[in-house]
C-alpha cells in the first residue's frame, strides 16, 4: 500500500486541503505542493500514493507534474538558485550573474552541486522585474543580482 | 494626483486591518452591501469605464452583467493574480502592500453578481506575498468582513486564495479555469464564454487583481469621479509597471492617457548613463514594440491601437541602444516557446521556428529570406488559435522585424550586432 509513504503529518494536511475542496480534483495542486513543501520534490511513490488517495489514476497525476514547472519530479539541493533570464531581467545582464553563480559552484545551468546544496537554474519573467536581474531562491526573490551580488548571497547561504 | 492604490505602498502597517480601517476600510463594501443593488452597484462601475487591467481591456461592468440574473444557480467570482506577462509586477505590489482593498473589492464585486464564493489564483512563485494575503484574508474573517451574513444583511460569502505551479497559460482566463479545477492549463474553446459557463461549468467572473481593486474607490467616490481622472473611453487611473534600461525601475500609478513620454522621462528618470532611448514594449511582452518616435502616445486603450499596440498589462519595458533586439526577440521567441500549451499546431510548431530561426540569426548563420518566413510563420500563427497566446507571440516578432528590419539585416548580411556597447 504506497499511503505508507506519506506520513502523518502530510497525511494530516492532506485531509485539512480535502477538507476544504468539497470536490476531490480541484484538491490535486494543493496536495502536491504540500507533498513537495515536505519532501522537497514530488517521487514516483509520492505521486501513486497521490492517485490513491484521490482514486484517479497515477498517469493523471504525472501529467500535472510534468505540465506545471514548479512541481519537481527530481530533488533539487537545499538552495534553489532560480534566475531569470527573460527581458527586463536579461537587458540588466542576468546572463552574467548565472555565469557567476555557477563558475563559483563548479556546475553548469540545470545541475546540482554534489553535496546537493545548491542547483541552478534560469526561470522565465518572476513578475519582479523592477528588481532586474532577479532571482528566487526556494520562496523568497533577491533583487539586483549582479555577479557580485551573486557571491555574496553565496557566502551567506550555507 | 493623488494615488488610490499605491499610496500606501512600501509602508508595512499599512498591510493591516486595523490601518485600513483607519483609512475608511470596508467603508465601501459597507455601502454597497447594505445601501446598493446589485444592479447598482454594475451600473456604477459601467459609469466608472473601468476597463479590464488584466490585458484586454474588457469594460469590467459590462462583463458582470452578463451573469445570468434571477437564477438560483451557484456562480463564482475569480481573481487573476497570476500575473506572468514579462514586464509587469503590480498585482505583486497589491497583495504585498494593500491585501486588504483587493479583499475589499472581492467583497463588493462578489455581492454585484452574487457569488458566495470567490477564488484567488496567485501565481506559484509568489508564494510570499500570497501568504500576505492570506494573513490579511484571516484578519477580515475574524472581524467579520468575510463567512456568514455580512453586515447583517444575510450575504455570505468565502474567499479561497489557490496558488499556482508555474505556468504563463494559466493567467489566460479559461486554462485559470482548467488549473483551479485540478486539471493542466488548458484553454478551452469559447463560447461558452465563462460569464455562462466557467468554473465547475457555472457562471463565473474572471478579473484581473488590479482591476477588483479598484473597485471599493468607484463605489465610494462614484463611477463619475473615476472615469473623470482618466481618457474618454478609458476611465480612472492604473498601475504602470516600468522596467529594462530606465533609471527608476518600478510602478507608477497615473491616469489612463498619461503620455508614454511622460512615464519614461518624469516619472521614471529617463535613460541610465545618458544612453540613447531605442525601443519601448508598452504593454506587457505580448504587444507590439514602439520606436523612440513613438513615444508621445497616450497611454490608454484606444491610442496606443490606434498606433498599431496596444495597452495590455502596462507592463513598459524600455530598450536603449545598447540592446540587441535579434537578442531581445530570441528572449521573448524562447518564451513562448516554452510556455505554450501545445493544443493549437500553430503556436504549438510555430513558436519553436520562430525561435530557431531568430537563433540561427544571431548565432550568425541567419541566410535571406529569414525574415520573410519569420514573419509568415507569425502571420500564420495570428487569429488562427485557440487562445491569445499565439497572438501574443506573433505580435512582437511582426512588429521587431517591421520596425527594425536594419539591426535584424545587419546580423544576417554582414554578421554584425549594431547595439552600441
Ligand atoms: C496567455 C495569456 C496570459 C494571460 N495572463 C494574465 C495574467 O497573468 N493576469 C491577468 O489578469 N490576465 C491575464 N490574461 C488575460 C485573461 O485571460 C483575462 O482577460 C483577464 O484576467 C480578465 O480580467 P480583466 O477583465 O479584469 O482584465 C492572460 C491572457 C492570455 C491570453
Ligand atoms: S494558442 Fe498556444 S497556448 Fe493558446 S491554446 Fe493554442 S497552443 Fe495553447
Ligand atoms: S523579466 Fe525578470 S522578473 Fe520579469
Amino acid at each position: 500500500m504506497s499511503l505508507e509513504t506519506l506520513s502523518d503529518q502530510l497525511l494530516a494536511e492532506i485531509s485539512e486541503i480535502l477538507a476544504k475542496h468539497p470536490q476531490r480534483r480541484p484538491a490535486l495542486l494543493p496536495i502536491l505542493h504540500a507533498c513537495q513543501r515536505r519532501n522537497g520534490y514530488i517521487s514516483p511513490e509520492i505521486e501513486r500514493a497521490v492517485a490513491e488517495l484521490l482514486g484517479i489514476p497515477v498517469i493523471d497525476v504525472r501529467e500535472i507534474i510534468t505540465f506545471y514547472t514548479l512541481l519537481l519530479p527530481k530533488p533539487v539541493g537545499k538552495h534553489h538558485l532560480q534566475f531569470c533570464t527573460n527581458l527586463s531581467c536579461h537587458l540588466q545582464g542576468a546572463e552574467e550573474s548565472v555565469a557567476a553563480a555557477c563558475r563559483r559552484l563548479g556546475i553548469e545551468e540545470g545541475e546540482t552541486t554534489a553535496d546537493r546544496r545548491f542547483t541552478v537554474t534560469t526561470v522565465e519573467c518572476l513578475g519582479a522585474c523592477d528588481m532586474a536581474p532577479a532571482m528566487q531562491v526556494n520562496d523568497d526573490y533577491y533583487a539586483n543580482m549582479t555577479s557580485d551580488r551573486v557571491n555574496e548571497l553565496l557566502d551567506k547561504l550555507s | 494626483m493623488e494615488k488610490i492604490l499605491s499610496k500606501h505602498f512600501f509602508n508595512p502597517e499599512a498591510r493591516r486591518l486595523s490601518f485600513y480601517l483607519q483609512n475608511d476600510g470596508y467603508e465601501a463594501a459597507r455601502k454597497a452591501l447594505t445601501c446598493m443593488s446589485p444592479q447598482e452597484i454594475i451600473e456604477e462601475v459601467m459609469k466608472s469605464n473601468l476597463r479590464g487591467l488584466g490585458g484586454a481591456g474588457f469594460p469590467t461592468g459590462r462583463k458582470w452583467s452578463f451573469i445570468p440574473k434571477d437564477s438560483p444557480e451557484p456562480r463564482y467570482l475569480v481573481v487573476n493574480c497570476d500575473e506572468s506577462e514579462p514586464g509587469t509586477f503590480k498585482d505583486r505590489h497589491i497583495i504585498e502592500w494593500t491585501p486588504h482593498t483587493l479583499l475589499e473589492g472581492v467583497m463588493i464585486a462578489s455581492f454585484a453578481i452574487g457569488a458566495h464564493q470567490c477564488f484567488v489564483y496567485a501565481r506559484g512563485e509568489y508564494v510570499r506575498y500570497a501568504n500576505i494575503l492570506q494573513t490579511a484574508l484571516e484578519e477580515a474573517y475574524r472581524a467579520g468582513f468575510f463567512g456568514k451574513n455580512i453586515f447583517g444583511t444575510g450575504f455570505d460569502l468565502d474567499v479561497m486564495i489557490h496558488l499556482g505551479a508555474g505556468a504563463y497559460i494559466c493567467g489566460e482566463e479559461s486554462a485559470l479555469l482548467e488549473s483551479l479545477e485540478g486539471k493542466k492549463g488548458w484553454p478551452r474553446l469559447k463560447p461558452p464564454f465563462p460569464a455562462v459557463s466557467g468554473l465547475f461549468g457555472r457562471p463565473t467572473i474572471i478579473n484581473n487583481t488590479e482591476t477588483i481593486s479598484y473597485v471599493p474607490v468607484i463605489i465610494r467616490n462614484g463611477g463619475e469621479w473615476f472615469s473623470r481622472l482618466g481618457s474618454l473611453k478609458s476611465g480612472g487611473m492604473r498601475l504602470y509597471s516600468v522596467s529594462g534600461h530606465i533609471r527608476k525601475p518600478g510602478v507608477y500609478e497615473l491616469p489612463l492617457g498619461t503620455s508614454l513620454r511622460e512615464i519614461i522621462y518624469t516619472y521614471a528618470e529617463g535613460m541610465r548613463n545618458g544612453r540613447k532611448l531605442k525601443a519601448v514594449i508598452p504593454g506587457g511582452s505580448s504587444t507590439p514594440v514602439l520606436t523612440a518616435q513613438e513615444i508621445d502616445v497616450k497611454m490608454d486603450f484606444e491610442s496606443l491601437a490606434a498606433i498599431g499596440s496596444m495597452l495590455g498589462s502596462a507592463g513598459v519595458i524600455v530598450m536603449d541602444e545598447s540592446a540587441c533586439l535579434v537578442k531581445a526577440l530570441a528572449v521573448l521567441g524562447k518564451f513562448y516557446q516554452h510556455e505554450s500549451c501545445g493544443q493549437c499546431t500553430p503556436c504549438r510548431e510555430g513558436t519553436g521556428w520562430m525561435t530557431r530561426i531568430l537563433h540561427r540569426i544571431l548565432t550568425g548563420r541567419g541566410v535571406k529570406g529569414d525574415l520573410e518566413n519569420l514573419v509568415r510563420v507569425a502571420n500564420n500563427i495570428q487569429g488562427n488559435t485557440i487562445c491569445a497566446l499565439g497572438d501574443g507571440a506573433a505580435m512582437p516578432m511582426i512588429s521587431f522585424v517591421t520596425k527594425f528590419r536594419e539591426e535584424f539585416e545587419s546580423h544576417i548580411f554582414h554578421k554584425r550586432c549594431t547595439a552600441v556597447r
